[in-house]
């Protein structure tokens, strides 16, 4: 029996050796050191009633399984316009996956499925695109030329995205800083991946064709918190022009993260702005370990000496019975043992919280060779029963060393060579450092490999579609209606004294210029108006259901009730409980419901003398204050609506 | 020197010439809306002249309005060449030699500065390059005959393509692939059954509804059925091979004389009309769905006919169609005329007198129908009577197309309206049927629950 590497060791310390600081007591400076740099490509669905490049309607969707048709189709890589095979496509091409399309009448023509050259394109979604681009302050293109982004994953029917520049360079404030924009792209959306097992994956095709813009920053987010930041302002920016979708799945950001020495990595498609920062933090220090991986290698042997070696197992020979063999015995598949040179201690080194090196090869057999998880054993797993039993055959029969690490996968024969080919391919990669790839993020943080990280290579004119002149008279109308800038709004909540604490709120929910026509109209103050909607509304989505539509302009509706009836606005929190939970309920029954009754000064001041005589009475305490508070607390609800509160308090202090 | 300015004009051409900028030039364009880089690419020729286009770093292309330029500065150059990798293709005495003749068409193509849109490329090896799989199936070589979209094809290209076919049969290839444009595919198609009889191997046309620069293009699949085909099936006929769904599934093979194309987009185009395809084909097999085909012999006995009249025309008759139609045609000396008709085959009073000019001119005029389907019956109304009384001869249940191309071909080799009648309505390749099977006539009709059902079981 071989001697058995203590794994959960070798993760520790590896974990230690590269540095790896945990996520809470991570500081600038530790990121610092390890070169963090983040930039962002942000895509925002715009709020259109048709598609892009056909007259379906946006933004109505289907469930999984409903549809009237499916189409399958197949994809190929093309020669991008300089000539040049892309990266990425060749991959797809040799996963060799069947893709599903289900089509819904209702939400699919024949333009989605690319059984009909593109119709002209939305001018509405146009006008909005360019809207955004000016806030931004872009310099906007003088001709739109559409096109063609390859992506033979299946998400797009045609194998590429119909998508054109309309601005490029601009850019955003942040608290400490500026950040340069790259470009905003307006493009289609895609198809919704349904499911991906094996060879079989299955899209929905009703988002696909669906405008949004796609906007890129330079990698200058040199913390988690500030691509974070950087994120949420361009959501707000977005949702300021009242022209773009909101909810799950409008918005959602491609972050791209690299730290010294390593390389551009895409983490796609992460769909809250919350999960940014611990997702950048684990990314950042994969790539120091993939780095301090491949240090460790290069010390030991040369890639081009480094040779796998490869072997069919005969189960026979085998005395273990892993659940996992047995099953792929079963399903009469091959077991094939691979050895990797030098890999001893590598394959258990730290990549991200609770993974190594060896997911990075399970994680690239999934996608590019289609072997579902779990798909292979390795020597360094936490417990490597099967190579306890069987290690001494598997390493005879590979000529293996030991300073070699093993890993075992069952298949078929028609994946067997290209699975063999992605452990070589990833390995190799090894030496190289940080491989570049797009990868999924994880709701844990962790991240896990989608596909090689396409390039310039991608991209096609495309030929269906003439250039579209946008010239100067339409970006003056459109420079007419911009709406205000972000960053303006910033500052004039900081002028109206709102707490920064209430801002994510008022800009998320795009409530500028409610908060201005209801001071407009009713003279409440702005920032007794921001915080009602920061934080009593906000806290009351959080609590109640309400059993109508709500929506802000009720609060509207409040306001100018109140100033009608002439009551003092600190009624509106009592009201808003009431009206956020019957936003059908007329104003003066939530007044009812309240028990509301108007009292006058006089009257209120009528109260005190019996109640201080019946503090007098009760007692115990030896504030100084208490006796104030205990009145104001008992004649408080009496009070709200009729005078001010500020103004009871002095009542009440005079009288008692 | 032009050259130095692909595509440019006017204003834009001034402007790059005042800034000595030539096209690939890798340049930064200063504007009033902003600055831009980039390579500077040519421009297609019915742009207008207003915008310089430019290949940004990312890969994307930008027109730059010429009015907001204020400074244009070369800081590199880099020519595109576009060109499919190419890599020799195989040989292997077991396979069986095809022949794949080009006349244009997407099934290869690349794209073209001069208008922005597609243009054809073509040989062994660049389609090994692009589609390796069709090393499995045969030895192919090629020959490129015209570099033409399908439009632009005409007699004389069916007739050197006729010969180029009998050519390589009597060379003892084994099977002939024809890369066609789809738009007349099927006009090429009865061309070709006409002019190319007995043959001992089969003749496969095919090309792509989406051309092969996009992923999702058919070319690649089409050309690997129809090289399979002319390879390895049983069939000696002119036949028609594009997909049966417009799913990446199985192709159909159509009879050359019997095949139309239905949608201008769908990949599904072609449907064999008033009858079913003689089989389907996916990559691993061939499924017969008609027995009664001619099947591929040792012989290399084949008759080529190459014959065509030009002066033949297609009238297709609307309500209220003037004598003056038919008249031009009798003025413009035309020999024959096909009269897609309405209905079982018919057309309005008002042309009776034109009609009775043209056949005392001795013009042959056939009657087709627009309905497509169906046979033309001329007894069951009198109109019907009365045409015939006129001269006019229906044509059974030939396509319109068909019936063009064949009157083409009759008068080309007779003079005789007799014999010229003999050769319309004696059968050579399916273009007239005995009989319509059921199954002949499919056109479904969406929306009904049960087609529904069977639309979601089955891949469209």
């Amino acid at each position: 029996m071989s001697d058995i590497f203590d794994v959960v060791n070798n993760f520790h310390e590896t974990k230690k050796e590269i540095g790896y600081v945990d996520f809470k007591s991570a500081t600038e400076k530790d990121y610092k050191k390890i070169g963090f740099k983040c930039g962002l490509e942000v895509h925002q669905q715009l709020k259109t009633e048709k598609k892009l490049f056909c007259r379906c309607p946006a933004s109505t969707y289907q469930k999984i399984d409903e549809y009237d048709a499916e189409v399958i189709r197949h994809m190929r890589p093309t020669l991008s316009e300089l000539g040049e095979y892309d990266g990425t496509a060749l991959m797809e091409f040799r996963t060799r996956k069947n893709i599903t399309y289900r089509l819904k009448n209702e939400t699919t023509c024949t333009y989605e499925i690319d059984d009909t050259p593109p119709f002209k394109i939305n001018l509405d979604a146009l006008k909005i695109a360019i809207q955004i681009s000016l806030l931004v302050k872009q310099s906007v293109v003088g001709e739109l030329h559409i096109i063609r982004k390859q992506y033979l994953d299946g998400s797009i029917p045609a194998g590429f995205q119909r998508t054109g520049i309309i601005g490029i360079e601009g850019e955003i404030p942040l608290k400490n800083k500026t950040i340069r924009l790259i470009q905003i792209s307006i493009e289609e959306d895609s198809a919704r991946e349904i499911s991906d097992i094996g060879h079989e994956r299955v899209y929905r095709t009703d988002r696909l064709g669906m405008p949004l813009i796609e906007t890129v920053t330079y990698p200058e987010m040199l913390t988690p918190q500030e691509a974070a930041e950087a994120c949420q302002y361009l959501r707000f920016m977005a949702r300021s022009t009242g022209n773009v979708y909101t909810g799950i799945g409008a918005a959602r950001q491609d972050v791209n993260v690299s730290c010294e020495g390593g390389t551009r990595v895409e983490i796609k498609g992460v769909a809250h702005i919350k999960w940014i920062p611990l997702l950048t933090h684990n990314e950042c220090y994969r790539q120091v370990a993939l780095l301090k991986i491949r240090e460790r290698l290069l010390k030991k042997i040369k890639p081009s000496e480094w040779n796998m070696n490869v072997v069919e197992l005969d189960y026979n020979k085998l005395t273990s019975s892993t659940h996992f063999v047995l099953k792929a015995k079963e399903e009469n598949k091959k077991l094939i043992a691979v050895n990797l040179p030098n890999f001893k201690g590598i394959l258990s080194h730290f990549t991200q919280p609770g993974k190594m090196f060896s997911n990075e090869i399970a994680d690239r057999l999934k996608v590019i060779a289609c072997l579902e998880h779990p798909n292979m054993l390795s020597s360094e797993m936490p417990r490597p029963e099967f190579f306890f039993a069987d290690g001494d055959y598997i390493k005879k029969a590979l000529d293996a060393s030991d300073d070699d690490a093993q890993i075992i996968f069952w298949t078929d024969e028609y994946d067997r060579q290209i699975a063999t080919e992605t452990i070589e391919e990833r390995c190799q990669m090894a030496f190289e450092g940080v491989p570049n790839e797009t990868r999924k993020g994880l709701p844990d943080g962790t991240t896990i490999f989608e596909r090689v990280l396409p390039g310039a290579d991608r991209m096609y004119p495309d030929t269906d579609t003439a250039p579209i002149c946008i010239p100067e008279k339409l970006i003056e109308d459109i420079r007419q209606t911009l709406p205000h800038d972000v960053c303006d709004e910033m500052k004039t909540l900081t002028e109206w004294g709102v707490p920064e604490s209430a801002w994510t709120y008022i800009l998320k929910n795009n409530l500028m210029m409610m908060i201005r026509r209801i001071n407009y109209e009713t003279d409440v103050n702005y920032k007794f108006i921001a915080k009602l909607f920061a934080y009593d509304l906000n806290h009351l989505e959080g609590q109640l259901k309400p059993s109508g539509e709500f929506t802000f302009s009720k609060v509207l509706g409040m306001f100018r009730f109140i100033k009608e009836e002439n009551l003092h606005p600190e009624i509106s929190r009592l009201m808003l409980v009431e009206l956020y939970q019957q936003p059908n309920m007329r104003f003066e029954s939530i007044l009812e419901q309240l028990d509301f009754k108007r009292r006058d000064k006089e009257k209120l001041k009528s109260y005190i003398p019996l109640l201080s005589e019946k503090f007098d009475q009760i007692n115990t305490s030896k504030e100084a204050d208490a006796k104030f508070h205990w009145v104001m607390g008992q004649i408080r609800n009496k009070a709200i609506g009729n005078i001010a509160l500020t103004d009871l308090a002095k009542i009440v202090k005079e009288s008692i | 020197m032009a050259d130095l300015f692909k595509g440019y004009k006017g204003n834009a051409l001034e402007l790059l010439k005042k800034y000595k900028i030539r096209v690939w030039s890798d340049a930064v364009v200063s504007t009033t809306r902003g600055e831009f880089a980039g390579i500077v690419l040519p421009r297609a020729e019915n742009d207008d002249d207003l915008h310089i286009v430019l290949k940004m770093v990312t890969g994307y292309n930008v027109g730059i309005l010429v009015d907001t330029i204020t400074n244009m500065k070369e800081e590199g150059y880099k020519e595109a060449n576009y060109k499919i990798p190419e890599k020799e293709f195989p040989y292997s005495a077991e396979k069986p030699n095809v022949k794949l003749f080009g006349t244009g068409g997407t099934i290869a193509s690349r794209l073209d500065y001069r208008t922005g849109a597609v243009i054809p490329a073509f040989s062994p090896g660049e389609l090994y390059g692009a589609v390796p799989e069709l090393a499995d199936i045969c030895n192919m070589t090629t020959e490129k005959l015209f570099a033409v979209f399908s439009e632009n094809m005409g007699p004389q290209e069916y007739i050197t393509l006729a010969k180029c076919i009998g050519k390589e049969i009597e060379n003892g290839i084994d099977g002939i692939v024809v890369g066609h444009g789809t738009d007349t595919m099927h006009h090429t198609a009865a061309a070709l059954s006409f002019m190319v009889q007995d043959s001992p191997v089969p003749i496969v046309m095919v090309g792509s509804q989406r051309s092969s620069d996009r992923p999702s293009s058919d070319a690649a699949l089409n050309l690997i059925h129809a090289t399979k085909a002319a390879a390895e099936s049983d069939i000696a006929e002119v036949m028609v091979c594009m997909f049966g769904p417009t799913s990446d599934e199985y192709g159909l093979l159509h009879s050359g004389c019997r095949v139309r194309k239905m949608h201008s987009s769908y990949r599904s185009t072609f449907r064999t009309i008033g009858d079913t395809p003689i089989a389907t084909i996916n990559k691993d097999s061939i499924t017969h769905i008609k027995d009664n085909f001619k099947h591929r012999r040792k012989d290399r006995d084949v008759k080529i006919l190459p014959y065509f009249e030009e002066k033949v025309a297609i009238v297709y008759y609307y309500p209220n169609m003037q004598p003056d139609i038919i008249d031009s045609l009798i003025e413009n000396g035309y020999k024959g005329i096909v009269i897609a008709g309405t209905g079982l085959g018919h057309v309005n009073k008002e042309i009776y007198p034109a009609i009775e000019r043209a056949t005392a001119k001795g013009i042959a005029i056939y009657m087709t129908v627009q309905t497509l389907w169906g046979y033309v019956h001329m007894f069951v109304y009198d109109t019907g009577r009365d045409l015939m009384a006129m001269g006019i001869i229906p044509a059974d249940n030939m396509l319109p197309e068909v019936a063009y191309i064949k009157l083409g071909w009759a008068l080309g080799q007779a003079d005789d309206l007799d014999k010229v009648k003999e050769i319309m309505l004696t059968p050579i390749s399916d273009e007239i049927t005995e009989r319509e099977p059921y199954n002949g006539y499919l056109v479904f009709q969406g929306g009904i629950p049960e087609m529904e059902a069977y639309l979601k079981r089955i891949h469209k």
